[in-house]
């Protein structure tokens, strides 16, 4: 029972995995570039609920709300501002910049907010359902991450397999050139790809600092680069891939704090990164890319 | 050796070590002469040792990402691996070199010998792979090596060596030492590290990255860098020439660790985190990548200017990831670059 309980959380934290993974695959299968700002987009929108829902005491679901509006803003905007210059420039500059991005963001809500932190209110309250004459307890937060994740990741699907803006973002990933020439606005297509990612991130933020209610500018830091992992793991550009990553990864990480040390989980964790990108570097379910001359 | 192959050079190229080397040694006899005439006050004279080793910690890096064209995440994790090492073993030769700089000097070598190793395991796979990947996996190795000394435990009595992971378990006997302690770090250090040998340091630093960067060697680094295709369609052996380039900057980064350390009396491996990775990458696109001597300038006056600057710390990083992003912009977008040009008078006209 106590081995269901951990399966059951780390499906939990890998659902949050799942959903940051999804920002950084579409980016990255679109941009062709690591948006490291995305992990800190996450704890803007965790800081924007917190401050909707405690001080002026909005209903949880309407700060949820307010927080995507806002991360979708303010990805939108890091890309115009910070990336779309760069779009012939080396990947390197590109990285870096990104990085730069990333700092950006922590410092500025250090200013704004404070390195103190803020305990996070559950958007669910503190509940848990009992099973199995309560020796199984699933938490109301963990019943709604992993139910957020699934719905997301079927109406994320829909969206890129049915309609004509999801046509236009896989073609854009294949061949931006040849797309652009098919009267697809490209630049529109990576900002919409990164609004996407953007809210969804704020969605993340909500349920990560639900689950674990500790929230400081550097809270989005390492799940946002976990959240890579996990996105590498399942094949970046893949949007199963990356809920398939998410979910091994968090089940991963919560059986290493569970069965090998606390202390050593995060290190197992960029382990498995490591291992994966060296024995199968296109991830799970990614694409071998022929490198052409 | 050097001479005749700084002879060989472009005037240009040649022109640019020189000025290199004599701004370095004019910037220490400056500061001796201000720090023996009381000139420089003592909060300064305690972090000229720190900034030798930054800037040295800057060429180093520089090797990898301005000459061959690799962005490593993790250097702060090679100054680890040097500052616990090179302490360690400064520490266990106490008793037997009795003279400082000696064993500094010794300490230091250890430092680079141990970082250098630590680079070619993590070389192995890192350097397998390219772009946005190789850097997330530096970055890994870094958390890695972090969480690796914040568990390790170290000691010696008088049966020898002990070590343990994730709790003390060494047993030490009665008399003996538990040097690293875990999250708690190395504490009790002798603080040895003196300007004159970061001085030395860099200097040796310098001497070892111009001669490979102006050798057969360097050319291939930066053939790679440019295009790994047609490098490798020359035979040029991509991985034998990125190992080079990455243990060379990982036995400078252990080096300038071990420095750093012992200007302190304590130190523990969170200080070795991501922000100091990336504080020296700082220093490395301020300084332009690929230019020792701006990477050299641009760690002193990140390291200064924060000092004297002390009401507007919070803004610090902040500045820092501004500087980031606006070199980036500045010199890789073609709009900008022009209206760079165009507003400065003063700019030489390139020729194309």
């Amino acid at each position: 029972m106590i081995f269901l309980n951990y399966f059951i959380s780390g499906i939990s934290l890998g659902s949050i995995y799942a959903i940051i993974a999804l920002g950084y695959t579409m980016v990255y299968g679109i941009a062709k570039m690591l948006n490291f700002a995305h992990g800190d987009v996450i704890m803007v929108g965790a800081y924007v609920c917190f401050y909707a829902v405690s001080r002026y005491e909005f209903p949880p679901f309407v700060g949820v709300i307010l927080a995507m509006f806002v991360c979708t803003v303010l990805g939108m905007l890091v890309e115009r501002l910070a990336y779309k210059p760069l779009r012939q420039a080396p990947s390197l500059a590109v990285l870096i910049t990104a990085i730069g991005m990333s700092y950006f963001l922590q410092n500025t809500a250090l200013l704004l907010w404070s390195s103190n932190p803020k305990v996070f209110p559950s958007i669910v309250g503190r509940g848990a359902f009992k099973l199995f004459e309560g020796k199984l307890s699933v938490s109301h937060i963990t019943a709604l991450t992993i139910s957020a994740c699934v719905v997301i990741m079927i109406v994320l699907s829909l969206f890129i397999s049915k309609t004509r803006l999801g046509k236009a973002m896989r073609a854009c990933s294949e061949d931006k050139g040849a797309a652009q020439l098919m009267g697809i606005n490209v630049n529109a297509t990576i900002s919409l790809t990164f609004a996407i990612g953007s809210g969804l991130a704020a969605v993340a933020g909500a349920l990560l600092c639900s689950a674990y209610p500790t929230l400081m500018p550097t809270t989005g830091a390492l799940p946002g680069i976990k959240a890579f992992t996990a996105a590498v793991f399942g094949g970046i550009g893949s949007i199963p891939g990356a809920f398939l990553g998410g979910l091994m990864l968090g089940v991963i990480e919560i059986f290493a704090k569970a069965y090998i040390s606390s202390q050593l989980s995060d290190a197992v964790v960029f382990a498995v990164l490591i291992i994966v990108l060296l024995v199968k570097p296109a991830g799970l379910l990614g694409k071998q890319a022929q490198e052409k001359v | 050796m050097t001479m005749r192959r700084l002879i060989n050079l472009k005037r240009v190229e040649a022109r640019r070590i020189y000025l290199t080397y004599a701004v370095v040694i004019a910037a220490y006899v400056i500061c001796q002469v201000m720090s023996s005439t009381k000139f420089l006050s003592s909060s300064m004279r305690g972090m000229l040792v720190p900034i030798c080793a930054y800037m040295v910690m800057s060429v180093s890096l520089n090797l990898v990402v301005g000459i061959s064209g690799e962005l490593s995440l993790g250097h702060a994790g090679f100054m680890s691996v040097g500052a616990f090492s090179g302490v360690a073993s400064a520490i266990l030769m106490q008793g037997v070199i009795t003279n400082a700089p000696v064993r500094l000097a010794l300490a230091m070598i250890v430092a680079a010998v141990f970082a250098a190793f630590a680079g070619f395991v993590i070389g192995i796979p890192v350097l397998r792979l390219k772009g946005d990947y190789l850097a997330i996996v530096t970055l890994a190795f870094g958390e890695i090596i972090k969480s690796l000394l914040n568990n390790f435990y170290f000691g010696m009595d008088s049966q020898g060596l002990h070590f343990s992971m994730l709790t003390d378990t060494t047993r030490l006997l009665k008399g003996g030492r538990l040097i690293i302690r875990g999250p708690m770090g190395i504490s009790g250090i002798q603080k040895i590290a003196t300007f004159p040998a970061g001085f030395i340091l860099l200097m040796i630093a310098l001497m070892v990255v111009f001669n490979l960067v102006n050798s057969r060697s360097g050319r291939a680094f930066m053939a790679i860098r440019d295009d790994r295709i047609a490098a490798e369609s020359i035979g040029l052996d991509i991985t034998k020439y990125k190992m080079m380039a990455f243990v060379t900057s990982a036995a400078l980064a252990g080096a300038a660790g071990a420095l750093f350390a012992m200007n302190y009396s304590t130190i523990v491996a969170n200080k070795f985190d991501f922000n100091t990775s990336i504080l020296i990458l700082v220093f490395v696109v301020l300084g332009g990548q690929g230019n020792m001597l701006g990477g050299i300038i641009a760690a002193a006056v990140l390291t200064i200017l924060p000092e004297k600057l002390r009401q507007f710390s919070d803004y610090r990083m902040l500045l820092y990831a501004i500087i980031l992003i606006v070199m980036m912009l500045a010199t890789n977008n073609d709009e900008i670059k022009n209206f760079l040009n165009r507003i400065n008078p003063f700019r030489r006209k390139e020729a194309e």
